[in-house]
């Protein structure tokens, strides 16, 4: 007989802010991208090619935290290809976003074989280390759980301070006024003097940068080794919380733990066999399509993600 | 009828597909562009890894048409393109980006698996439509879903549809790996299909079925709703311009929950003809992304039913080529799926082809 306890234990919720992660990074990304005016379906592109950017770069360097660097740029690039083609030629997102996403399920496939000789899965690569907290587990009764509940590889850490900066950014500051200026109302802002183009730029760079971090998160944190479409829909799952948020980092990064701890949960059920994992992996999903329906609260994109092209 | 009418009618039909097929040739100049410099950079990417391009390019040429066999295999690999790709270009007709149709052809698929597994004893000509018009209620209902929420509620489609698609996914996962799975199987799928649910293969021995003669009726079925109907003519005028299309008359819900259903009953059936056709049974994971396809592939086709079926055909002959690539020199196969991607990139934005065109002297 299977107890709660082996269910539903620290570990589980340890496991749940693993999970919570990658997605946290490419939702806070989403977030930028629409808030600026731009729809970004192209999340689960960005991030698979910040993951397989990352084995790459720690493969040839040794280095995994140049790995992240590596993971940092190339989704960066990537934000500013969707920039290039939806605000500099006001090409349509969602196309675009779809280009990105078969591009890069297509590119990594054929480099995981050039050069590592497999389509499945590349080599074995240098990945992060963990930030143990074990002197704690002297403490009585709850040292152990303490240890769990605090040891982590550092881009958990870097997540937390990046949805606070996110936050202070977007809403603290003159430059989140300006992008959410350019988001809301392109006209207005542009004859307010603000350069509708460079934010939207900016916006899409730092977007693909922080769904680059998400994706390496996956492959140098978790694996240490890059796997064929590796990302598996968390780029979708990172859309669904930032809309579940309402736009906004902390909502994001609430949303994310959501489904970070139904993510977790579903494997340990499936392992004990409990209840099939299907089900519980469709429930973000679900959720999303009711939420957006308003049934629960209703949530307003920010912007209409119309292209705005100047005369 | 009369002879005459008759006559009349099919001269009006022939008139009407011409200037079809007129308007799409001469909008099909951004979409040819797109293409070559999508091999073109693939070439680059050939090269740079070793493999030249020259080759790779004619081996996926012969692979794809050589013989009568690959060009089974290529229209085989075509046809739930040409079903998809329609589905998505009717919804962007009416203004909606139907980005889910890789959910409503599990859904088709899995309807149809449903009917063709049981009733057996049925004759052919009753059971064969039954099980394909489950693929396409199938896939109607999962169209239905977020056109409703999107009229009533205005939630958007892009995401609903989207979100449905992963929806669609784990509960087709679900069916065939619990109560409808094999006995005995170590593979999520059902039994095969009675034999009178089959569609016939109409080429062996490729897997080239029925489907494609239907996704040909679909297509011609569609551009004539489109360009002679009531229905049509309401659907565009939403898609051009939903407040001007209201102030005209026109029920703007009713034409939008419309719009995304029959989407959804293409993408159902386009399901339904890969399991009654191709597979004859539900495989779980059978879709390579076909919905996804469909998003590119209507666009390349520029959004015309009939250049759709041109650039499905290129599609299809990518893939299959693209089989026949990496068996003969060990080029990987994801090489045609970048190229494929590029294409989309490229569809992506008309005005950066315009721009690269005027930068090289070109005036167009």
């Amino acid at each position: 007989m299977v107890s709660v306890i082996d269910i539903i234990n620290v570990g589980l919720f340890a496991a749940a802010i693993r999970m919570a992660t990658p997605v946290a990074y490419a939702s806070l990304g989403g977030i930028f991208s629409e808030r600026a005016g731009v729809v970004n379906v192209g999340l689960e592109g960005m991030m698979l090619m910040g993951a397989f950017s990352g084995v790459l770069t720690s493969y040839y360097t040794g280095n995994p935290w140049l790995g992240v660097g590596g993971a940092i740029l190339v989704g960066g690039a990537l934000g500013l290809l969707h920039a290039v083609l939806t605000v500099k030629f006001g090409g349509n997102q969602i196309v675009s976003g779809t280009g990105i996403n078969l591009f890069a399920l297509g590119f990594t496939a054929y480099m995981s074989q050039t050069i590592w000789g497999s389509r499945g899965a590349s080599k074995s690569v240098q990945g992060l280390g963990e930030i143990s907290f074990s002197p704690l587990k002297g403490i009585p009764l709850i040292g152990d759980a303490l240890n769990t509940m605090l040891s982590y590889k550092p881009l958990v850490y870097v997540m937390f301070v990046v949805v606070v900066l996110s936050y202070i950014v977007l809403f603290k500051t003159p430059l989140g006024l300006r992008i959410r200026a350019v988001g809301e109302h392109p006209a207005a802002a542009d004859t307010a003097g603000i350069n509708v183009y460079r934010t939207k730029y900016i916006c899409l760079v730092l977007c693909g940068m922080l769904a680059g971090l998400g994706g390496v998160f996956l492959s140098l944190s978790n694996l240490s080794l890059f796997v064929l479409g590796m990302t598996g829909g968390r780029g979708f799952i990172a859309l669904a919380a930032m809309i579940l948020g309402g736009w906004k980092p902390l909502g994001a990064l609430a949303a994310s733990l959501l489904f970070g701890f139904t993510d977790a949960l579903q494997m340990r059920l499936q392992s004990l066999g409990i209840l099939p994992a299907q089900i519980i992996l469709a429930i973000p999903y679900i959720l999303t399509v009711i939420v957006l329906a308003g049934f629960v609260r209703k949530r307003i994109p920010p912007s209409d993600y119309k292209p705005y092209l100047k005369e | 009828m009369s002879y005459r009418k008759f006559g009349s009618t099919v001269r009006r039909l022939l008139l009407g597909a011409w200037s079809i097929l007129w308007a799409g040739l001469r909008g099909a100049i951004p979409q040819a562009i797109a293409i070559f410099a999508a091999f073109l950079v693939g070439a680059i990417v050939l090269l740079a890894t070793g493999h030249s391009p020259i080759d790779a390019y004619g081996t996926v040429l012969v692979g794809a048409f050589g013989d009568s066999y690959h060009i089974g295999q290529t229209l085989t690999q075509a046809t739930p393109i040409i079903f998809t790709s329609l589905a998505f270009l009717f919804a962007f007709k009416c203004g909606l980006f139907n980005i889910g149709a890789e959910g409503q052809l599990l859904i088709g698929g899995f309807a149809a698996a449903a009917i063709g597994i049981s009733f057996a004893g049925l004759p052919v000509y009753i059971h064969l439509p039954l099980a394909l018009a489950a693929g396409a209620g199938g896939g109607a209902l999962w169209g239905l879903i977020p056109g409703v929420l999107k009229a009533k509620l205005d939630a958007h489609e892009v995401i609903t549809t989207m979100m449905l698609s992963y929806v669609a996914l784990y509960v087709t996962s679900y069916m065939v790996n619990y109560p409808f799975k094999e006995p005995g199987s170590w593979v999520a799928q059902t039994v095969f299909v009675v034999p009178s649910a089959e569609l016939p293969r109409i080429l062996p021995p490729t897997q080239l079925s029925g489907s494609i003669v239907v996704a040909l009726v679909m297509v011609s079925l569609i551009a004539y709703v489109l360009e002679r109907t009531t229905l049509g003519y309401e659907v565009r005028a939403i898609g051009l311009n939903p407040s001007a299309a209201r102030s005209g008359g026109i029920n703007v819900r009713r034409g939008m929950i419309l719009a995304l259903v029959i989407s959804g009953a293409l993408a159902g059936l386009g399901g339904a003809g890969e399991i009654l056709g191709v597979h004859r049974r539900f495989i779980d994971g059978f879709s390579p992304g076909y919905g996804w396809d469909g998003l590119a592939v209507a666009l390349i086709g520029g959004l015309n039913p009939f250049g759709v079926v041109l650039a499905s055909i290129l599609f299809g002959a990518l893939r299959s080529g693209g089989m026949e690539m990496n068996r003969a020199l060990g080029v990987p196969l994801d090489v045609v799926f970048l190229i494929q991607a590029l294409v989309v990139l490229f569809v992506a934005a008309p005005r950066l082809i315009r721009y690269l065109l005027k930068r090289g002297g070109y005036k167009w």
